[in-house]
Parts: C-alpha cells; structure tokens; sequence
C-alpha cells in the first residue's frame, strides 16, 4: 500500500504549485503512470479520494494517463514481442525498457484570482 | 482576474508539470549515494518475501567472511528489532529501522538510520528491505545494487507475478536450495527460464544458508561488485523525465 505515500508525495508538489500561482482551489490533476509502475491505479484513486478531503484538491478530479510497458532493442532491432524473453530477436542483446515505469504529475488546472 | 468582462470571476489556468512523484525519494537517495561512494562502500538492497531467507543469507555471508571483512546491516523491520539482533549475533554490526505499517523502506528512512551505525567504516552495507515484493520495488535508497532473495519454496512462477521487483534485481538469490530433495517438482530450470521473461539479464545464484552451498559464488559476486558496481542507467533518466535538482541541503558531521 506505497500508493498512499505516493499520494502525500504529490500533494507536496501540488501544495508548491498552488502557492507558487496564489491558487485558492486545484481543479482537475493529470497524472501519467506506467503499467509496469508497481502502482495500482485503482488503489492510488483511493488514495487520493481519502487525501483530498478538505483540502485544495477538494475539487479536482484525478485523471490518470496510464503507459503501457514497451521493451526496445538498444541497438535499433526495434521493439521486443510481449511476453517473450527480455532480449532481441535480431542481436541478442538484453533489452532496454521504453516506456512503463512513469510516475509523473504531468498537469494541474488550478484556478486563480 | 476574468479579462474579458471585467466581472472579477476568477480563472481555471492550466499549469504543466511534468515531475516524477518520487523525485523527493530520488533527490535523498542520490545524496544517500554520493556519500556512500565518498567512502567507498558497497550498498545492497536485499528484498524478498518475508520468510525468503534474507536474514539466513546474512548469516551465513557473515560466517563465512569472518571478522576480517567489515560488514553492516540496516534492518526494516515493521515492530521488532528480532532480525537485527540474529546478524549482530552472527558477528556483523546491525541496527533495525522500525517502519511501524510502512511496508517499505524508503531514502529518509535509510538517511536517518546511516545516522545510528558507523557506515563509513565498513566495506558492505546491507539494507536489508521490509519483507515484501511490490512496494520495496518503487522506492530508490541508494543502493548500488538491488538483490531479490527467492526461496524453492515460494513457486516457480514468482518472479511472473511480482514481475517489477525482479525487473529491477541485478542479482536473485535462489535461497533455501538444501530444501529441494523434498520438492521433486521444483526445477530451478523453470525459474531461471521465468527470471528471463522478466530481467533483461537475469543472473540467478543458487544457494542454501543451511549448507553453506553457494554461499562462497555470492560472497565472490559481491566482491565483484564492490570493485566494480554495475553503472545503472536510471529506467526514467534513459526516458528524458528525470528532473535533477541536487542540493546539499545540510552537512555531515
């Protein structure tokens, strides 16, 4: 259950966003997460809806982006087939990992005096 | 301020961010880092299932490297300090950092156990992780290297379930392997040929805290590593996301 402490890690950064722009309310949060993240995207909203409670999140729904997981040939044989050994067909070479390990708060809509 | 009527409504401006959620964890760890490196010792993260053997293997590293090498252990441990106690008694100098319902360690929580245990004087640290194969996963100490002890008897299939933990392993430890006499249907093949599907470059030691089997390839291995620690290319830094604001924010005393 580190989505909880996932969740105060990034109302920390929304805290510094908002103050920094004088927001009084946040209202809407985008967040990118990858499918290999080791982050339950059910768990992280249930998190987040617990953590937004009274604060100036109250408002602002979470939308999440979620990445899928890509496995690429680190010499340019191109991108591994799913579910097969993590190397490349062509070269042999361990494969490099793409895309799927994000955990990112990419956007905020704050609103502002 | 609306602009366009003049009504004094206030605004919804959309604001772009684009940072890691664990760049705080990340920013910590990497100063975790440079003062390992500073004094030149070797750190491994030793995840695993509770019940894996992590302590066992400590033991047994200690048993067989003796006094002559200067080991140290950092223990998550959620409410005892019983594990830190078994490797102080096996001769290594440990301390528990008790996580209460944390279910990982993470780079404070390092940061501020260093403080409780004369790191600068050994060769290995040990950060021995909260028994647990999905939260240690996601949290970087500072570590040189990840290692994920795996017991014969937890199922072959483990590293298919908990994929990310051995993704980022650089080493697993196939522990308990005296214990395979009594599982005719454990193949080790069948795991090393799961670790693959999962680790890009799986390398799998067997050993058996039990018998000592092995125990001599993982002491030589991190020997190996001390000398010459993998150099990771951080999974999100090779993406282009990593935001690096490094700071030294205090002094060590």
């Amino acid at each position: 259950m580190h989505e909880y402490s996932i969740v105060q890690a990034m109302f920390d950064q929304i805290e510094a966003q908002a103050q920094a722009r004088h927001a009084i309310a946040v209202k809407r949060v985008f967040v990118r997460i990858g499918r290999s993240a080791g982050v339950d995207v059910r768990l992280l909203k249930t998190a987040y809806d617990t953590f937004r409670v009274r604060t100036i999140c109250d408002d602002a729904p979470l939308e999440v982006d979620e990445v899928p997981e890509v496995w690429t040939c680190p010499d340019g044989h191109g991108d591994i087939v799913p579910g097969g050994k993590l190397t490349c067909e062509t070269c042999g070479r361990p494969a490099r990992m793409a895309s799927g390990d994000e955990i990112i708060l990419e956007r905020l809509e704050l609103e502002v005096p | 301020m609306c602009d366009s009527c003049g009504c004094g409504d206030s605004d919804i401006v959309p604001v772009a961010v684009h940072e890691r959620i664990l760049a705080n964890n990340e920013r910590v760890a990497r100063h975790n880092r440079e003062q390992f490196h500073d004094h030149q010792v070797s750190v491994i993260n030793l995840m695993g299932s509770p019940g894996s053997g992590k302590t066992a293997v400590l033991e047994a590293t200690a048993r067989m490297l003796g006094p002559s090498k200067r080991l140290g252990v950092l223990v998550g441990d959620l409410a005892t300090d019983n594990d830190a106690r078994r490797v102080r008694a096996a001769g290594i100098v440990a301390e528990a950092i008790t996580t209460g319902s944390a279910c990982h360690l993470d780079a404070d929580m390092v940061h501020k156990g260093l403080q409780r245990i004369p790191w600068r004087e050994l060769d290995t640290l040990f950060i021995e992780n909260v028994g647990n194969l999905v939260c240690p996963a996601v949290y970087d100490l500072g570590q040189d290297v990840n290692v994920v002890a795996l017991s014969v008897t937890e199922g072959e299939d483990k590293p298919l379930k908990y994929p990310i933990i051995f993704r980022k392993a650089d080493l697993v430890l196939l522990t308990k392997i005296d214990l395979l006499k009594v599982l005719p249907d454990i193949s080790i093949a069948r795991i090393q040929e799961n670790l693959s599907m999962v680790m890009p470059t799986p390398v799998m030691i067997p050993v058996s805290a039990t018998t000592g089997e092995g125990i001599a390839e993982w002491v030589e291995w991190l020997g190996r590593i001390r000398q010459a620690p993998p150099v990771h290319v951080h999974e999100a830094e090779a993406h282009g996301h990593a935001h690096h604001h490094h700071a030294h924010d205090h002094t060590h005393p």
